[in-house]
């Protein structure tokens, strides 16, 4: 909100405690739910167990049958014992899948905790299964199994598995900008819009086809959409791309920032982003001045789920007005939250890790106006007494961009009206 | 390897959970990866549990792989014990731990735990959630129950209740529906299990003269163990529907030796299903899925409590395959024993009913192909977990039934109703009861040709292009066949001549049709 902030802050931002226990948390299959949404011709074939499958079912909910893009195949018990060559019996699933979703131009093989530990190949596997079915579909691979990957790291493993394959941009190229992590449709145009105010061409990692992904190259700038992309971020680099550092596009003051840091790259005129973000900011800040009121001085309480919690507590502090008392993320990638770590109230406990008996008595202790916490906890937290905001909702709902930071602190907000409405 | 997209049944760990968050006092620590704790989600949000299940998972990841997720194991049991003073622990796999050979019985033993350790097999590459269900509560029985020994004979006899559980199909409500019965017979209850019940509770599992098996794909090994190791017979029939709970009933006064003088309650289903106002639902045309006890139930409901015609009966449950194959004889039909819900989705299509029965799966198929449905097995979704008293067992439970089959064919039959009302003035939407309505002027009535079909809206686009015309005669014709049929008439009618290719429609293929489509 406060235009005056300084866009690379200095400082670090409040000290992090490390914490190593029993982890309430989804894999990184879970990350399919939204990304075949995204990607309208791809795939997500998971090998693995029927457990695999059940997760992937009970996250999905209403989508399982909506003719989705995603299976799993089952390993059983002839697999395991040899007796079936694994290999063989994918090529097979794999034909049989293609030739009845003829739609499909890129099939991802996404690993799992049992193909990780069997040790299945599945990066050969892909590659063989591209050389036979290229051009007509692609097959990539990346893991999204729990013993390697919390949550959202699932779409940074797909991002990067896809980077390789990306069209390779001419070293003569003009300098292109490239927004990555995959953003609800109406939230893509929305910032689509914005750059081309300002007289820049952006490009979205992840493309809604198979083969309209952007192309990449040393003249490709980079910006962050999402702040679990590390090893994106570290697959473009790979390839030449540079980033920009810059806070997530969350809030009115973390989407000016962030677009400002791509305008800066790009050498866009002030008065030209002025004008360009003028009317969003301005909307923006009229809807969370009417959050505010609602929000403010609320003391939040945060579990790790997906690595958003650092940037929605900064805009839950700096832009209505909550108190972030505690605030746990999974994994912290210390560079790419540089900009977001200055900006969070020195005061919050900030944590890494799970241990979730020890946050269980943290919360109890605190008794927070609001926690934000995974389904497995949301309602027996209730039944303590304690208002939760479930905190999977933040993935599956657009809350990037000027337009829906109202929406966004409106999710704290319900909670909390919910509460005061029952008299029962 | 199978292709697979929705599952009809959790893997065979999810049934322990259902076992262990069932109980109280009991604890489950599970070897397993980070994200497996998704399962606390199905009974904190689909059951409503008010509390976290009481397991502890010990969410290796890879990094522990290379070292030893042994003693990760071991840590994580040692840390549930301290912090939740269980009165028993089970301990158990998920399918990745199974995989690192890991043994938790073995490891939780050399821990010396003050409290019994019961080690669970769970073989999940071969087993699924009930069978683990099942396993679990064998395993406690045998583990807690203790020896044989002798029962005072006692003027009301005691029998235990097995088989609810967690994220069971209405069991919380089964429950007290049994127990008021048994009661009302003359039989006190020892101890329900695994719902409700501690591990305390189980090691006077033996104290009871006989087993009431609820639901068999929990139950059965338990109950057979009993019967075993401590002379417990134990009951047969599934209380559910009316002929099935005078089964039941009879069962219970051979086994316990009651006299035939208890007052019992009654229910209304009879009375329901005899008035004429259910006279429609005579040979309904009605599809049957669910695991083996609730198809098994409602296949007997259905065919000698309400009247209709069982047109397609399966089960996910293979453990019943057997029972089902004969009961689908009686209706000269093929049974169906798959856990693919497509191989499902293609016999509902092909067999042309009226209404499904079935789980959550079919629920949805049948949203798609717009047939009418309720729920009679797991797996459910929330809206199966209701707050008011709606068991399926006993009399109560018998009404429970007819009001939820029946309600969605009244719907199905409104629904048509309104729809060839439409068509006639007086029924046009801004029609008002009050006289004269200020609402505009109706929309003009469409024409034949513009209206929904409503028999079949999917399968007609496909086999013509053209759309078959009314000839005036044909038009005439069909205005004498009374208004609450014409509609269907003439549905059916254009369905069976785009089926043919017709591209007019005569008087004869009118009655073509009707012939083609009467029973
Ligand atoms: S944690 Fe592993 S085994 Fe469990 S669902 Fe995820 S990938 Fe599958
Ligand atoms: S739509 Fe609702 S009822 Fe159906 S599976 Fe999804 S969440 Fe369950």
């Amino acid at each position: 909100m406060n235009e005056s902030v300084s866009i690379r802050p200095h400082g670090d931002g409040p000290a992090v405690h490390h914490e190593r226990g029993q982890r309430s948390v989804f894999c990184g299959l879970t990350g399919i739910v939204w990304l075949h949404r995204k990607i309208q011709d791809a795939f997500f074939l998971v090998v693995g167990s029927r457990t695999c499958a059940h997760l992937i079912q009970s996250a999905a909910g209403v989508m399982i049958f909506a003719e989705p893009r995603f299976a799993t195949a089952i390993l059983d018990q002839r697999d395991l014992a040899g007796l079936a060559d694994v290999h063989d019996e994918l090529d097979s699933v794999v034909g049989r899948l293609l030739e009845r979703r003829p739609d499909i131009k890129l099939l991802f093989l996404v690993g799992s905790c049992p193909s990780e530990v069997i040790k299945i190949d599945l990066v050969r596997a892909a590659q063989r299964l591209n050389a036979k079915h290229a051009p007509k579909a692609r097959v990539i691979s990346y893991s999204g199994s729990g013993i390697e990957k919390t949550f959202t790291e699932g779409e940074d493993a797909c991002l990067a598995a896809l980077v390789p394959t990306l069209p390779a941009e001419p070293a003569t190229a003009a300098p292109s900008l490239m927004v990555v992590g995959a953003l609800a449709d109406i939230v893509e145009d929305q910032f689509a819009g914005l750059f081309k105010d300002m007289g820049v061409d952006a490009r979205f990692l992840p493309a809604r086809r198979a083969d309209a992904m952007p192309a990449v190259g040393p003249n490709t700038r980079f910006i962050l959409a999402q702040p679990f992309l590390a090893e994106t971020a570290r697959a473009l680099e790979a390839r030449g791309a540079r980033r920009i550092a810059a806070p997530y596009p969350l809030g009115a003051e973390g989407t000016t920032l962030w677009l400002k840091a791509a305008a800066e790259t790009f050498d866009v005129p002030a008065e030209k982003f002025e004008a360009a973000i003028a009317p969003g900011l301005a909307r923006a800040q009229m809807t969370l001045a009417r959050q505010r009121e609602k929000l403010g001085g609320k003391t939040i309480f945060f579990f790790p789920d997906s690595q958003l919690e650092i940037p929605l507590a900064r805009f839950l502090a700096r832009e209505v007005g909550m108190k972030p008392v505690d605030v746990s993320t999974p994994y912290l990638h210390r560079a790419l939250m540089a900009e977001e770590l200055a900006m969070l109230p020195a005061e919050t406990r900030l944590n890494e890790g799970s241990d979730v008996d020890a946050q269980l008595d943290r919360v109890r202790e605190k008794r927070p106006d609001i926690t934000v916490c995974g389904l497995g906890l949301a309602n027996p937290l209730e039944a303590e007494g304690l208002t939760t905001k479930w905190a999977i909702e933040l993935l599956f709902t657009p809350i990037q961009g000027y337009d829906q930071a109202g929406d966004l602190a409106e999710l704290f907000t319900r909670p909390l009206a919910r509460r005061s409405r029952l008299e029962v | 390897m199978q292709l697979t997209l929705w599952t009809y049944e959790g893997p065979p760990h999810i049934g322990a959970m259902r076992v262990a968050t069932g109980m109280k006092g009991l604890h489950f620590v599970l070897h397993a990866p980070q994200g497996d704790t998704y399962a606390d989600l199905l009974f904190t949000m689909i059951e409503r549990r008010a509390e976290r299940p009481p397991v502890t998972y010990t969410t290796f990841q890879a990094r522990d792989l290379g070292t030893d997720t042994a003693e990760v194991f071991k840590d994580a049991a040692r840390a549930a014990y301290e912090r939740h003073h269980p009165r028993a622990i089970i301990v158990g796999a998920s399918c990745t731990a199974e995989l690192i050979q890991d043994d938790p019985g073995g490891l939780a033993k050399t821990l010396g735990l003050p409290c019994p350790v019961i080690p669970l097999e769970l073989s999940a590459y071969s087993r699924k959630e009930n069978w683990g269900a099942a396993e679990t509560l064998y395993r406690l029985a045998r583990g807690l129950a203790g020896e044989r020994r002798e029962r005072p004979a006692r003027a009301r006899p005691l029998a235990n209740l097995l088989g609810p559980t967690a994220l069971g199909f209405r069991h919380r409500d089964d429950i007290i529906e049994i127990t008021k019965l048994l009661n009302a017979l003359g039989v006190d209850v020892n101890v329900t299990a695994p719902m409700g019940a501690t591990p305390d509770d189980l090691t006077r599992l033996g104290d009871a003269d006989f087993n009431v098996v609820l639901y068999p794909e929990v139950a059965l090994p338990a109950a057979q163990y009993l019967e075993k190791a401590h002379g417990q017979p134990y009951t047969k029939t599934v209380p559910i529907g009316i002929g099935a709970t005078r089964d039941f009933i009879a069962e219970v006064r051979k086994i316990a030796n009651l006299p035939e003088t208890a007052e019992l309650p009654t229910s209304n289903l009879p009375w329901w299903s005899r008035s004429v106002d259910s006279t429609y639902l005579t040979g309904k045309r009605v599809f049957i899925f669910g695991d083996g006890t609730h198809v098994l139930a409602a296949e007997r409901i259905a065919r000698e409590e309400i009247g209709f015609d069982v047109v397609g009966l399966g089960t996910y449950s293979r453990e019943f395959a057997r029972e089902v194959r004969e009961r689908a004889k009686l209706h000269n039909i093929e049974a169906l024993i798959t856990d693919d819900y497509l191989d499902v989705e293609k016999a509902i299509a092909d067999a042309h009913p009226e209404l499904v029965l079935g789980t959550q799966m079919e629920r949805h198929i049948s949203k798609r192909l717009r047939l009418p449905c309720a729920v009679i097995s797991a797996p459910t979704h929330v809206q199966d977990f209701p707050a008011r008293y709606a068991p399926q067992m006993g009399f109560e439970g018998a009404n429970v039934i007819f009001d939820s089959w029946v309600h969605p064919l009244m719907m199905g039959l409104e629904e048509h109703l309104l729809g060839m009302f439409r068509e006639d003035s007086e029924f046009h939407e801004h029609a008002s009861h009050l006289g004269v309505s200020s609402a505009p002027a109706p929309a003009p009535i469409p024409t034949a040709a513009e209206q929904p079909v409503a028999a079949a809206p999917t399968a007609a686009a496909a086999s013509s292009p053209v759309e078959p015309q009314w000839t005036d005669e044909a038009t005439k014709e069909l205005k004498k066949i009374p208004f609450f049929v014409r509609g269907k008439a003439r549905g059916n009618t254009e369905k069976y001549a785009r089926e043919r290719g017709l591209t007019t429609i005569s008087v004869g293929t009118l009655y073509d049709a009707k012939a083609h489509y009467g029973r």
